[in-house]
């Protein structure tokens, strides 16, 4: 376990030690940042099949960008957690700010509090599951990708959706334009059960708990009949 | 963007350490302003005394003999506390009114930036340390307090243009965001008989929770009418003499994080400006939900 003081030795050395794994055979795959006192850009870029552990709570942009690594907070994240992350898993024990997630690629992030507004915000890839609930605007123009949510979502979900799949356990406060309730099939049950495993949330909810929800598909499709309601 | 830290103490035993934890918080928050900052904070005062924090460009000229000046124009006893640009006068409490009317006579370059019994207020251009250094804010003793770190978008770098905004006794209002309705809603406040110093977007919203609260709203209320009325984004956190209160509005971009201990309140633009007070490991930390009115008043 390599162990690293953020306070002591700072946020440059930390993401430079990380950023040096990337291609190399290393035995040094289990790292652990203390003194995180919710600083910005904390692992962020890493390119590398390492286990990052961060104990206590990030600021700004945590984990962005992430490929391969697995990082875990022992805390709660500030705003934009994940956001573009290319691939590996990021595990938010606590709560987590606006725009988690945005524009992720793929790889998993999980947030075990809540989410607030705009969480999946144009994901593009992404799989993100949260145990509580997620704010307003969440997957604004999200284009591909899944969610899940087990709590409740707040208004506007999914305004302006691409093809993104949203499965939420409990209530929808308002959806947003072009965003509907979709038929649950059996290939989507299996993609929550997926999740739930993936998402440590197996113990908390079973697929047929969730509702879906989609793109009507007849905004991003410009229709010259609709010209009027644009 | 904009700085905020706010602290308003449960517990008593704090109180002499309010100014040093505040400007703990304050200088943390300096990369999200360091134009300008300021600082509000509210104590017990003396029982029947009112105090008017007053600033001038040239201290020096300005504050030469005003105490006396004072006492000679109002008749009561006038107690001063210069520090640096700022100037604290004590004097009795039905005297404010008379008080301010005679220094706009006596001294008419100087700014008033706080009226009442508790409150003070110090701002100035400049990095949140030297500013904080400048008033000897981490020597203040309070019940509450607000700070702010500013990164002008809406109005000039100036003293003035730095928050706290005081446009009532006792209250005063943060702001992290801009407002775009700022000019049509001061020019109905100038009609309901309010006055302004700056151009700023934020007085206009200090003005209005002023307003509201002349007309005998509630603290919550005065707050929740932000809401319908004052059109932009905006994250504000109001002071009185008794509490505070946080209010964001319903797109909620601006950050904000709360953390409360049985011995605090604490309010902060990230969380980082929370990480050095006590207990702060088990607080109870959150995120205030848009669009949704949260105060404490002892």
């Amino acid at each position: 376990m390599q162990t690293f003081d953020l306070e002591a030795q700072g946020l440059r050395a930390l993401n430079q030690a990380l950023h040096n794994l990337k291609g190399q055979q290393t035995n040094e795959t289990a790292w652990e940042v203390v003194n995180p006192k919710g600083s910005h850009a904390i692992a962020v870029g890493v390119d590398a099949p390492v286990d990052i552990t961060v104990r206590g709570s990030t600021g700004y942009y945590c984990a962005g960008m992430n490929k391969q690594a697995t990082i875990r907070v022992k805390g709660s994240a500030g705003p934009g957690v994940a956001e573009n992350m290319m691939s590996g898993t990021v595990i938010i024990d606590g709560d987590a700010s606006q725009y988690a997630g945005a524009t992720g690629r793929g790889g998993l992030l999980v947030i075990k509090g809540n989410a607030a507004s705009r969480c999946g915000i144009s994901m593009k890839g992404i799989d993100i599951v949260v145990h509580g609930n997620i704010g307003h605007m969440s997957c604004f123009m999200a284009q591909s990708g899944n969610i899940l949510v087990l709590g409740d979502a707040g208004d506007s979900l999914g305004d302006s959706l691409y093809e993104a799949h949203l499965f939420v356990r409990g209530t929808v406060k308002s959806l947003g334009t072009d965003c509907i309730e979709k038929e649950m099939r059996p290939e989507h049950l299996a993609i929550i059960a997926d999740l739930l495993k993936r998402g440590e949330a197996e113990h908390l909810a079973k697929p047929s708990d969730f509702k879906r929800y989609g793109s009507a598909r007849k905004l991003y499709t410009f229709n010259i009949d609709n010209a009027s309601s644009y | 963007m904009c700085g905020i830290v706010g602290l308003f103490l449960k517990d008593p035993k704090l109180e002499p350490k309010l100014g040093a934890m505040l400007t703990d918080m304050l200088i943390t928050m300096t990369d999200r302003g360091p134009d300008s900052a300021g600082i509000a904070i509210y104590s017990e005062g003396k029982v029947g005394h009112g105090k008017l924090t007053i600033q001038s460009a040239t201290p020096e000229v300005d504050f030469k003999n005003l105490d006396a000046d004072l006492k000679d124009a109002i008749g009561k006893p006038v107690l001063m506390l210069v520090k640096s640009t700022h100037a604290v006068l004590e004097v009795p409490a039905d005297q404010i009114e008379a008080a301010r009317s005679a220094l706009a006579q006596l001294r008419p370059a100087i700014k008033v930036m706080s009226v009442g019994e508790g409150i003070e207020i110090y701002k100035e251009v400049g990095l949140p340390k030297d500013v904080a250094a400048r008033f000897e804010v981490a020597k203040m003793h309070g019940t509450h307090g607000i700070g702010h770190t500013r990164m002008a978008t809406e109005s000039a770098v100036t003293t003035m243009g730095a928050h706290p905004f005081s446009t009532g006794s006792d209250q005063c209002l943060v702001h992290n965001g801009s407002l775009s309705n700022h000019n049509s809603v001061r020019r109905e406040l100038k009609q309901a008989g309010m006055t302004f110093e700056t151009e700023n977007d934020t007085e206009v919203a200090a003005a209005f929770v002023s307003h509201k609260l002349k007309e005998g709203s509630a603290l919550g209320e005065a707050m929740e009418a932000t809401l319908t009325d004052l059109d932009g984004f905006f994250t504000f956190v109001v002071g009185t003499r008794n509490g505070f209160g946080v209010v964001r509005d319903p797109i909620a971009c601006k950050p904000a994080v709360m953390a409360e201990t049985d011995q605090y309140v604490a309010f902060g633009s990230e969380y980082r400006a929370m990480v050095n007070l006590p207990g702060i490991e088990t607080a109870r930390v959150w995120e205030p939900e848009p669009a949704t009115v949260y105060f404490w008043e002892r």
